[in-house]
């Protein structure tokens, strides 16, 4: 029997999206080598409610692991609380989202625990009873396939890889205890962006814009548009990022977010191979550029070739018929 | 103030990457190495820490090949001061067994920060920076994009998810350095001179067991062929409808 431990993450209280991404896929992991999955929570009071959600996604038991300390993302004190449930539940493998807290948190896991890491995983499987994993490396240029050859596997999950169903399994609460370890590093706050809590790399939509946009104030036209859509998020290029129009939690591309959203709309970015390796993996890619030559269109399932300035309003205009109708 | 920046070197990001006959590397024929892009944040951040405090130093460590002394004199010319070559041609897969080699030979340093770069260019592991303070047992911040210390205490901004997580920790600690923290220098001549003559200490180095195994590299999978809808906002039309009936995205 092996069991997975799926490792969640909650914003106050509350289970994030890509938390389920993760249950889900220990889920079909589980599956094929005929085990069970065990979700933990690990928050401040208040988690309880987490159980039904990530039951429907593959949860067997839900274990909380509650403390004070534990509402904001406590390093020490999550990894060594993940350690000492993953050695007392002699887990095949340990899931966490490869989210900033999870690409912090799984590292410190695997040397804890003294175990192999795979980073920003795409596909897991199982071969000869191995766990195997693939994973985007040279920022998306090309495609690592490892095999685990220590035990738990210690996996981060891309977000926004994993189509969630329904599982329907039960998700009993259980609590367990948090580890007390001497607090190295302390989260004091957490400030919230003025640009929302939609991340580029979460978002299933992302409007991004490059230097066609001519200034940061025709940033409005992808604003608008990324507001039609209503899920999604604006991108940029590293062109304007490093032209300090936009912040750089928004750069999509190798010195930024790697991101797989279901749509891409790429209004005046020519594609540059670093900008490419960023959004390859979206479902659908539209570009809107003058240049007809530009390297976008290659990757681009749809383009328009014109002027942005006059495409994009219309564009936003159709958007919002739609989905109004 | 002592400083450690572990660099790596890696292919440029504008490097078009081919599989190597062994199908689990690339070919490095006609790469052009460098080093990598976010190491160059943190040694920016260690040359501007040992200026304000108008003394200490600042070493260069990485874990590669005989050619990766190169890379260390590109953070040489920008004004590092000596380096740590842990010579090894193959670096494991397993993040883990580069950390442990890593780990053991910082211990004793007396390093007050040990810095990184948020990922390198090359496997994308995002992992021996936290690895390696998670050996220690040293405060560990990664992706930092805002950096204050006073004293022996320290408070970094990291970037999360919609927002900013404001750490504060203790000296000696490891940081990974994000896009953003500080703005990198251009080597001046009078740097690239004096970087020939930096020392690189070259140690040889065993790994502990990597349980990792790369079974493949492959190209990623091939995007299906694209098209021009149209030119012009006449073509938005029949955009939105193949988004909604073709492509069931809106």
């Amino acid at each position: 029997m092996a069991a997975i431990l799926a490792v969640t993450e909650q914003r106050d209280g509350a289970v994030r999206k890509v938390s389920r991404e993760v249950v889900w896929a220990a889920r079909q992991l589980a599956d094929q080598l005929g085990g069970t999955v065990d979700a933990l929570v690990l928050g401040g009071s208040g988690v309880d409610a987490a159980g039904a959600a990530l039951g429907d996604a593959g949860a067997d038991r839900v274990l909380v692991a509650a403390d004070a300390a534990f509402a904001r993302y406590a390093p020490d004190g999550y990894a060594a609380t993940v350690a000492a449930r993953a050695r007392a539940g002699s887990y095949a493998a340990v899931i966490v989202a490869a989210t900033a807290t999870g690409k912090d948190l799984a590292p410190r896991i695997a040397a804890l625990l003294d175990a192999p890491l795979a980073s920003d995983v795409t596909a897991l499987g199982v071969e000869n009873g191995t766990v195997t994993a693939a994973r985007p490396v040279y920022a998306g240029k090309a495609i690592q396939r490892v095999a685990f050859e220590g035990s738990p596997a210690v996996v981060s999950l891309r977000p926004n890889t994993f189509v969630v169903g329904a599982a329907g399994k039960g998700g009993a609460m259980e609590q367990v205890p948090a580890a007390r370890v001497p607090v190295r590093v302390t989260v004091r706050e957490v400030k919230a962006s003025e640009q929302g809590a939609l991340d580029v790399a979460e978002a299933d939509v992302v409007v991004a814009g490059g230097r066609g946009l001519k200034g940061p104030e025709h940033f409005q036209l992808v604003e608008d548009l990324a507001k039609a859509f209503g899920n999604a998020a604006v991108g940029a290029s590293r062109a304007v990022v490093d032209a300090g129009w936009r912040p750089h939690a928004e750069q999509v591309g190798q010195t930024g977010k790697t991101v797989s959203p279901t749509l891409y709309v790429a209004l005046g970015i020519s594609g540059a191979i670093q900008h490419l390796a960023g959004m390859r993996t979206a479902k659908v890619i539209v570009a809107v550029n003058r240049d007809k030559d530009a390297p976008i269109f290659k990757a681009a399932d749809y383009g328009i070739v014109g002027d942005l300035f006059e495409i994009v309003p219309r564009f936003t205009e159709e958007v919002r018929k739609a989905k109004a109708g | 103030m002592k400083i450690a920046v572990c660099i790596k070197r890696v292919p440029d990001t504008e490097t078009r990457i081919r599989i190597a006959g062994d199908g689990v590397s690339i070919d490095e024929a006609g790469v052009k190495f460098v080093l990598n892009p976010y190491d160059e944040y943190a040694v920016e951040e260690a040359l501007q820490r040992r200026e304000k405090a108008g003394a200490g130093e600042v070493v260069v460590v990485t874990l590669g090949p005989e050619a990766a002394q190169e890379t260390m004199r590109t953070a040489f010319a920008l004004g590092a001061d000596r380096g740590i070559l842990l010579k090894a041609d193959a670096i494991p897969a397993d993040a883990l067994a580069v950390a442990k080699a890593l780990a053991a030979e910082l211990k004793d340093g007396g390093y007050d920060l040990v810095l990184f770069g948020k990922i390198a260019a090359d496997d994308c592991s995002q992992a021996v920076g936290p690895m390696v303070g998670e050996l220690l047992g040293l405060p560990c911040v990664t992706a930092v994009t805002k950096l204050e210390i006073e004293g022996g205490a320290g408070v970094a901004h990291r970037e999360i998810e919609g927002g900013v997580e404001v750490v504060a920790f203790a000296l000696p600690a490891v940081l990974s350095a994000e896009k953003g923290l500080n703005t990198p220098r251009y080597p001046a001549l009078k740097g690239i001179m004096a970087a020939k003559k930096k020392p690189i200490e070259v140690k040889p180095v065993t790994f502990a067991a990597s349980h990792l195994r790369v079974v493949a590299l492959e190209p990623p999978p091939a995007r299906k062929e694209g098209r021009i809808v149209g030119e012009g906002p006449g073509a938005v039309g029949e955009l939105v409808r193949l988004l909604r009936e073709e492509a069931k995205v809106l």
